[in-house]
């Protein structure tokens, strides 16, 4: 009866999504009165040992290279049975991309409920119930899991990473793994740039921009501030910014500690992706911009007289003027 | 080629959003319901388009849902389709509602199933995952990309900071979402072929319902915006440092 932690990776390192799982699968255990294990399914170059922070006191790792892409059957079959090897009755995933593609699988195969996009730790007082975002960030719903084995997966960005001291063991799990059915061709990562789930701090442009060529200054603010960029959907759509970097109810959905949204009108479908974020921020030459009503904190004025300034003063601030 | 289409029912993306009974139940009063537009816009649309290539495609949609879902599986046949199933139950389990679904499956014998990358009202992203669970089948989540050749697909999978492309062998389960196609607008022929369309009514398979909500939230109102002269940005960056901690 343990909690088991799914440990995602890329690239040979641990995502900063991982870390808020662990934290939050550790402090479940505490809660439930048992213990916190990690799995890692593949290989990294990133030390295991010191994952122990977390206060994981274990970390499973099936070690088998052709787990570093994801196949999600075969994934799902791993992870079912590292869980039962482990005795696991509770599941961890972060709600990321690999997440969806595997937590659900796992609660199929093991007969276990799921609750996805979970937002606190569940109140386990005579039950087990799991607080999730519904209606797209507008509500949440308590999810009450009744099955023997549960799988949370976790909303990234929604709970505090806290690492403290300590050191976990490493076990190698036997655990047969099938040939994938799904082949990686390639990998198209845009480099240098924040991955925008992972991201701190998001700068995002709408139509008030006007036109691709004038993105240069949101760029600047964004490397300023090592921020990942966004943008609202017309200008997805209108092909001024990439696809991937669309938010909201039909694009991406973050929780930032800190968005900008510039030269954004703040539409209803607009904000379903974003108003999990921690603090916002929004420039906007209209006083009367919706957005208003749903930031921290403005300024009424036109973006190409305010972003630059913006980065000067951040400059400042950070001593690299 | 068979292919099947999940299609979920969901309020209008500005649907007011609020609960009653205690907070036990989504208030339905005055909601416009829609197609969930993941399942619409990209899954549908795409399913669309592979039978236009090939005429001797099959092309079904499922709802897991009670009578009342039938206004929206019309509307999705306007858009294209030969046949719809509607499995006559009503649930918040995503278990259940993929175990529904791949019941109808195993004895359609689909080479290709789609669904939406989530609903916007449960954001679970759950159901293709279970599905090609218990189908054995592989599953690519996230898609925004889905060319087909012969019986291999190309897929191009969302991760973070941007794609992989992954290539696998029919049958698959897929979830779709932006640029995986464009959005259609259903015209007339399709709205008065709908009406005749079968819509099959499928009665559903014992499955334990493995999670219950128990009740509802919203999320407390935000304290007001504070807003700083367009003629002072060092005060909003000061209260980004000092105030807000987010710098
Ligand atoms: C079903 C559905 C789903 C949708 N999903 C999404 C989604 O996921 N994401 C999304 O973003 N939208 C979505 N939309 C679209 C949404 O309704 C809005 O149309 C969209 O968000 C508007 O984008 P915008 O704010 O960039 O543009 P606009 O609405 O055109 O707003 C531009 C804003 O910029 C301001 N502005 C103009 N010039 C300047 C300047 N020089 N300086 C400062 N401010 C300036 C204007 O005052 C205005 O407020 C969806 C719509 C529907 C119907």
């Amino acid at each position: 009866m343990s909690v088991l932690i799914f440990i995602d990776h890329s690239e040979g390192h641990i995502k900063k999504s991982s870390f808020e799982a662990l934290t939050y699968g550790a402090d479940l255990a505490k809660q439930l009165g048992t213990s916190a294990e990690g799995l890692l399914l593949g290989t990294v170059n990133d030390d295991l040992a010191a994952l122990g922070k977390y206060g994981v006191t274990k970390i499973n790792q099936v070690n088998n290279e052709s787990l570093n892409n994801l196949d999600a059957q075969v994934y799902a079959k791993a992870i079912g049975e590292a869980a039962t090897q482990t005795g696991a009755k509770v599941i961890v995933f972060s709600h990321n991309q690999n997440g969806r593609a595997v937590a659900a699988r796992v609660g199929a195969r093991l007969k276990a409920g799921v609750v996805t996009g979970a937002v606190a730790l569940p109140k386990t007082d005579g039950g087990f119930v799991v607080k999730k975002s519904v209606f797209s960030a507008k509500a949440f719903a308590n999810v009450s899991i009744n099955s023997d084995i549960k799988v949370i997966s976790l909303n990234p960005n929604s709970y505090k990473i806290t690492a403290g001291e300590g050191s976990a063991a490493i076990n190698q799990l036997n655990i047969t793994v099938d040939a994938p059915k799904v082949k990686v061709v390639s990998v198209n990562k845009v480099k240098g740039e924040v991955p925008l789930t992972e991201a701190e701090i998001v700068v995002s442009g709408g139509r008030g921009f006007k036109g691709p060529e004038n993105w240069g200054i949101l760029e600047d603010l964004a490397k300023t501030l090592h921020a990942a960029t966004a943008c609202s959907r017309p200008v997805a759509d209108a092909h001024w910014r990439p696809h991937h970097e669309h938010v909201g109810q039909t694009g991406i959905q973050i929780a930032p500690n800190l968005y900008f949204a510039l030269g954004i009108s703040g539409a209803i479908q607009h904000l379903a992706g974003v108003n999990r974020s921690k603090v916002i921020v929004v420039v906007n030459k209209d006083p009367e911009a919706p957005f208003f009503k749903a930031a921290d904190y403005g300024i009424v004025g036109d973006v190409f007289e305010i972003v630059p300034k913006l980065t000067e003063e951040i400059k400042k601030l950070k001593g690299i003027a | 080629m068979k292919i099947l289409v999940c299609i979920s029912k969901t309020p209008d993306t500005t649907s007011k959003i609020a609960f009653k009974d205690n907070n036990s139940k989504f208030d339905e009063a005055g909601v416009q319901w829609i197609i969930n537009p993941y399942d619409e816009w990209y899954a549908l649309v795409r399913a669309i388009e592979l039978k236009e290539k090939d005429a001797s495609a099959v092309l079904h949609l499922i709802t897991v849902g009670g009578a009342d879902v039938e206004p929206i599986i019309r509307k999705a046949l306007a858009l294209g389709g030969d046949e719809a199933i509607r499995v006559n139950a009503q649930s918040d389990d995503r278990y259940f509602i993929a175990a529904q679904i791949a019941e109808v499956a195993k004895q359609g014998g689909y080479d290709l199933i789609f669904t939406g990358k989530e609903t916007i009202d449960f954001n679970s992203s759950s159901v293709g995952g279970a599905v090609a669970e218990l189908l054995d089948m592989p599953y690519i989540s996230l898609a925004t990309k889905f060319e087909l050749n012969g019986t291999t697909a190309t897929v191009n999978r969302e991760i973070e900071g941007g794609e992989e492309v992954n290539e696998v062998s029919l049958p698959v389960v897929i979830s779709c979402q932006k640029g995986v196609a464009e959005q259609r607008i259903p015209n007339m022929r399709g709205i008065m072929a709908a009406r005749t369309k079968p819509l099959k009514v499928v009665e559903p398979a014992a499955v334990d319902q493995l999670t219950s909500v128990v009740s509802y939230e919203t999320p407390p109102p935000k304290a007001g915006v504070k807003l700083v002269p367009a003629d002072n940005v060092a005060e909003l960056v000061r209260l980004l440092h000092e105030e807000a901690k987010a710098i």
